[in-house]
């Protein structure tokens, strides 16, 4: 009978704990979500009337309603393009490489702890190492290219860590069938483990690629500009070979560094235009890991039949 | 993977439509580029000269945001055309380049006038003394001077909140040496930013603060913040604004701000040499330069200017430090010869 009563009385303990923790939950995430809705309700509010076809086609000017961010998102889109050609076949073959290949050594300890540390190192560090040694030490130049480098620099380690993590969740028994049935290691890895890791690592491209996307300070410390009213050379041509690689040496701007020069003008004008560039930053986000979770989730599904 | 790659090549696809190239003009360079880069102060300047020069002459003009010291070594390096600045090139940027072998033509621009600003609720500072902004300011102020009626027995007890820019633009050098007489001397217990726009949230947000920034921001927020008048050595109170700072009645803080031309590129590249004919010319620059919320300079300045270009005359009239009071008259006085 006592035994009964303390049962209960611990099954109602529990209870109540698991209420209460719920409740702070709901109210952690509420307000989490509420400081979020505050910063974007603001931005659109300021920003939303000022995004029409002509702030997307134009060039900066020093009127704010005739300025437009044509140079920087294409620069935006530009540098991106790169980043994502560089970092993602290059964090994906370091982290299969660490995962699957890499014996398992002091050495390759060392290497872990230290990918892990560079995530954390700040920005800026890489745009000092870019303009050290790709602008001045290799003669490159402020371009598109270096730009497009210094990102995927930056983002490499967020890479590799999620391709390990997503290649190290791969079942060892999927691994170990494929060895049964006479596969080489290459073999498995490119046809069992990477597919399988593919939904993991395609989110780490794009928690990187986000970070990427409005990193200030590092563009501006290799020398992006900030005025520049003309586009790099079209990388489609009409005559052959078609392809134009001219746009890689092209010097370019960046919309986050359009919003950093823009916020501290003196007219409310370009107040309105950061923050427009501001909605605009966060639309393309949107889109390109939207476009990620759409990707991830027809492999998923390809997975599973 | 392979889908992404499509679909970056559809992005550069789209961009590729979206090639707005510049008007063709007969006889114009399409891949000579004026390359500017320095000061953020006199970013608005270059911008709008740049707009404009695109315009009307089809040659390309790129503006980068390196600050004045980022420029000089650019400049130095003999990798741009022009550096903007807003203070005179100091004797080690001098040496840098005279290191690499590149010379330069110190030209003014514009200038500009620092306002220092109140809360336009306050009714008690009609005016303040060099010698009172100093005793706010200096160094030796830091953690004593925290109440108005310290600065003049007159004011209030109430405590002084102070907004002003950071160490490292060129506006707290300027005002540093305008006030306290020493390059970079200031009490650090006030609250600094290199977002002038802060500080006028700030100084508009309470009674008692005073703060100082660039007159543009003082225009543009008319009723948020109230400047104040300096008292010149005359005993006369004169307000910032543009035609006090035009002609010198408004002292010491307001400061030229510069061009300084790569006498190379200057020589070889003919594109440059039209940049710095536009932008001097009277009637563009002082349009441009009120229209951005700077003070023009006396209009017989420009064509002084434009002639210290013409005789490539280089070299710093500042020897490498930095002075008060400074007119663009007494600047351009050797110009041409």
């Amino acid at each position: 009978m006592a035994g009964e009563l303390n049962e209960r009385r611990i099954v109602a303990t529990s209870k109540a704990q698991d209420l209460v923790f719920a409740v702070l939950g709901i109210i952690v995430l509420f307000f989490a979500m509420a400081m979020l809705a505050t910063l974007v309700a603001d931005l659109l509010i300021d920003g939303l009337s000022r995004i029409d076809m002509q702030f997307l086609t134009d060039f900066p000017s020093r009127r704010p309603s005739q300025a437009g961010i044509l140079s920087a998102w294409v620069g935006t889109t530009l540098v991106m393009f790169v980043t994502a050609l560089l970092a993602i076949p290059l964090g994906v073959g370091a982290g299969l490489y660490l995962e699957e290949y890499a014996p398992k050594n002091w050495l390759s300890d060392l290497i872990e702890i230290n990918v892990s540390n560079l995530a954390g190192v700040p920005s800026i560090i890489y745009g000092l190492l870019a303009l050290g040694f790709f602008v001045y030490g290799l003669g490159m130049g402020q371009t598109v290219l270096v730009g497009g480098m210094v990102l995927a620099l930056l983002i490499l380690p967020i890479v590799v860590v999620a391709t390990r993590e997503a290649v190290r969740a791969v079942p060892s028994g999927l691994r170990e069938s494929a060895y049964g049935l006479g596969c080489n290691r290459w073999q498995v890895v490119w046809s069992y483990v990477l597919p399988s890791a593919r939904p993991g690592i395609l989110t780490g491209a794009i928690v990187g690629l986000s970070r990427a996307i409005g990193e200030t300070a590092p563009i501006i410390t290799i020398g992006a500009l900030t005025f520049i009213a003309f586009l790099p050379p079209s990388p489609i041509q009409a005559s052959p070979p078609f392809l134009n690689f001219d746009w890689l040496n092209s010097p370019f701007t960046v919309m986050p560094i359009q919003m950093f020069n823009w916020t501290s003008r003196p007219q409310a004008g370009f107040h309105e235009n950061a923050a427009a560039t501001g909605v605009l930053l966060l639309g393309m986000t949107l889109v390109m890991n939207g476009f990620a979770i759409f990707l991830r989730y027809h492999l998923r599904k390809g997975l599973r039949s | 993977m392979k889908k992404l790659v499509l679909c970056g090549v559809a992005a550069l696809a789209l961009t590729a439509c979206n090639q707005n190239a510049p008007a063709d003009k007969g006889g114009v360079d399409r891949n000579a580029i004026v390359l500017i880069d320095g000061s953020s102060t006199v970013y608005p300047i270059t911008e709008a000269l740049g707009e404009e020069f695109q315009n009307a002459a089809g040659t390309r003009v790129t503006v980068g945001l390196s600050g004045t010291g980022g420029g000089f070594k650019k400049l130095c390096r003999g990798e741009i055309d022009i550096a903007t600045a807003s203070r005179p090139i100091k004797a080690e940027e001098v040496e840098l380049c005279k290191q690499s072998g590149v010379e330069f033509i110190e030209l003014p621009v514009a200038l500009d006038a620092l306002a220092v600003i109140v809360h336009p609720g306050n009714s008690f500072v009609d005016c303040l003394t060099v010698a009172e902004l100093k005793t706010i300011w200096s160094p030796e102020a830091q953690g004593k001077i925290t109440t108005w009626n310290q600065v003049r027995p007159g004011f209030p007890a109430e405590p002084i909140k102070l907004f002003g820019a950071g160490t490292d633009s060129g506006t707290f050098d300027y005002f540093t040496t305008a006030i306290n007489g020493e390059e970079g001397a200031s009490r650090g217990d006030y609250t600094a930013t290199e977002d002038d726009n802060v500080t006028i949230t700030g100084v508009g947000g309470d009674n008692f603060s005073l703060g100082f920034l660039g007159l543009a921001y003082v225009t543009e927020n008319a009723g948020k913040v109230r400047p104040v008048p300096i008292r010149q050595a005359n005993g006369v109170c004169v307000a910032p604004s543009v035609k006090a700072a035009r002609d010198a009645s408004y002292q010491p803080l307001s400061r030229p701000l510069f061009f300084y031309v790569n006498k190379k590129h200057a020589d070889e590249r003919p594109h440059v040499g039209a940049f710095i004919k536009f932008a001097f010319s009277p009637a563009e620059s002082e349009k441009l330069v009120a229209e951005v919320g700077y003070v023009p300079l006396p209009t017989e300045a420009y064509s002084l200017a434009l002639a210290k270009f013409e005789a490539r005359k280089t070299g710093s009239f500042f020897d490498g430090g930095s002075r008060v009071g400074v007119t663009a008259e007494e600047l351009l006085a050797d110009a041409g010869k």
